[in-house]
């Protein structure tokens, strides 16, 4: 006999039993011991068919394979670029990913991407010694240039976007702001200088009331009151 | 004779405790542990890159912990500050009693930093940091697979205690012009689903069945503690103390 000990989306804390039985198995965050599933991370419990997994609410980035995120140029090699991803650990970037120009052999890759520049990438490969291999073939992809850069609690991302983008979207729409949402926790912004820090704001009060229901409303106030009092 | 506690409490009772977590907004976890008048402050930094690069370990994550108590902690004089031979000794203890919970071969190559601050202390103080750092580490989403309880157990005359305070600790009876037995003060830390024990150290004197029955009072406290812990990390979320 196999039972579920927590309920869906309930908060559950390291150690604590998800489930009991065989017909369980444990996904992302949890793990097995005899015949008993346990959470090993502070998060959400989810149930996806037969597997139990946790979604975190909290803590540093740590990389996916799949996500967008946006990183900063760190150093230069011969093959290509390491970017710094916002977290334990650095992403390379290779030449064969970055564009389909020919580069010569020994050529200046400053001319690409210098120091500092930062890059809308994706991440297509993560090693279990957790090197990060980064691309820039995609929609979207793509060098930046002005705007301001904000950083949030990787966690949150999720709420920031909103579903299906309902969120950030409405700030875009508000604020006639570009925006960028890396996976990493970092998000660009640009427009008209008013409306950035409108918009800044805007994700800060998302980030600190990401717990709470009811929020799309609560942010399409705030926004509406912030560009009124302009 | 020791016939009452200073305090009033039981003998197998703690002093009052509470517990929050999320305090410290730069730090990626942190928690407040509160033991009677011993306060613990602990942030998580982490996981993040580790340097020097010699330090570094292929196969699992570093764990660092720094035990501090600030200038006016204490109840006498004041504290020096900076690190001495007794807060180096507690910060190894600290991290060799959090690592039998933690998946640090998740995060190959970098450190998690534990830092805990102790603003007032009254004895129990290296149980409550590792109360507060398990706690905070939960915070930091670390990978682990329970959290750690700790108190101090004891013998103050012939008396089995849980959770000394400082007058206890130096108690120090004569009668009749004989001195009585010296305190045994055992700080004892324990993961809560396997009841193993991560942390044991001793001062005093105590005789072999007595520690017996110490650790095993210290246990029954430590599963007490650790559903304080458990409701601190729920409360962050559910409860209306986080704004």
């Amino acid at each position: 006999m196999s039972e579920l000990i927590v309920k869906e989306k309930e908060i559950v804390v390291p150690g604590e039993e998800l489930a009991n039985g065989m017909d369980f198995l444990p996904g992302d965050g949890t793990y097995r011991e005899g015949e008993v599933i346990k959470a090993n991370k502070l998060g959400l419990a989810v149930v996806d068919g037969r597997a139990i997994k946790i979604v975190p609410v909290s803590g540093a980035y740590l990389p996916k394979r799949g996500d967008t995120i946006i990183g900063k140029v760190m150093d230069i090699t011969y093959s290509g670029w390491i970017i710094n991803t916002n977290c334990a650990y650095k992403a390379m970037l290779s030449l064969k990913d970055a564009t389909s120009d020919f580069i010569a052999k020994g050529a200046d890759l400053t001319k690409y991407y210098s120091f500092g520049d930062l890059v809308v990438a994706n991440i297509y490969n993560v090693t279990s010694q957790n090197l990060i291999d980064l691309t820039l073939k995609g929609p979207g992809l793509k060098k930046l240039t002005g705007g301001r850069i904000i950083n949030v609690t990787a966690t949150k991302i999720p709420r920031i976007i909103g579903k299906s983008g309902s969120m950030i979207s409405m700030i875009k729409d508000a604020t006639k702001c570009q925006i960028i949402v890396g996976q990493n926790g970092v998000i660009w912004v640009d427009g008209e200088p008013k409306n950035e820090i409108i918009a800044v704001d805007t994700i800060k009060k998302i980030e600190s009331n990401a717990h709470k229901s009811g929020l799309t409303d609560e942010i399409s106030k705030h926004l509406e009151e912030a560009m009124k009092g302009e | 004779m020791y016939k009452k506690r200073f305090d009033g409490r039981d003998w197998d009772e703690t002093r009052p405790i509470e517990a929050k977590v999320g305090i410290i907004k730069r730090a990626n976890g942190s928690a407040m542990f509160k033991i009677g008048d011993t306060i613990a402050y602990a942030s998580v930094f982490g996981p993040r890159e580790l340097y020097p690069r010699f330090l570094q370990n292929p196969e699992r994550g570093l764990l660092r912990c720094n035990y501090n108590m600030m200038p006016f902690s204490g109840s006498g004089d004041r504290v020096r500050p900076g690190p001495n031979r007794r807060s180096k000794e507690i910060s190894m203890v600290t991290q060799k009693a959090l690592l039998p919970v933690l998946n640090l071969e998740a995060y190959p190559n970098a450190v998690v930093d534990v830092f805990i601050e102790f603003p007032q202390t009254d004895a129990g103080s290296r149980c409550a940091g590792i109360c507060a750092a398990s706690l905070a580490l939960a915070d930091a989403g670390i990978s682990m697979k329970d959290l750690v309880a700790a108190v101090a157990v004891g013998k103050v005359d012939d008396k089995i205690v849980v959770d000394l305070n400082y007058n206890e600790e130096a108690y120090d009876h004569v009668e009749g012009g004989v001195e009585g037995a010296p305190v045994a003060d055992i700080p004892l830390a324990i993961v809560p689903s396997t009841g193993e024990i991560s942390l044991l150290q001793m001062d005093g004197e105590i005789s072999k069945e007595e520690l017996f029955e110490a650790i095993e009072a210290g246990k029954k406290s430590s599963k007490k503690i650790a559903e304080v812990l458990r409701k601190a990390l729920k409360d962050k979320f559910t409860g209306d103390t986080n704004e």
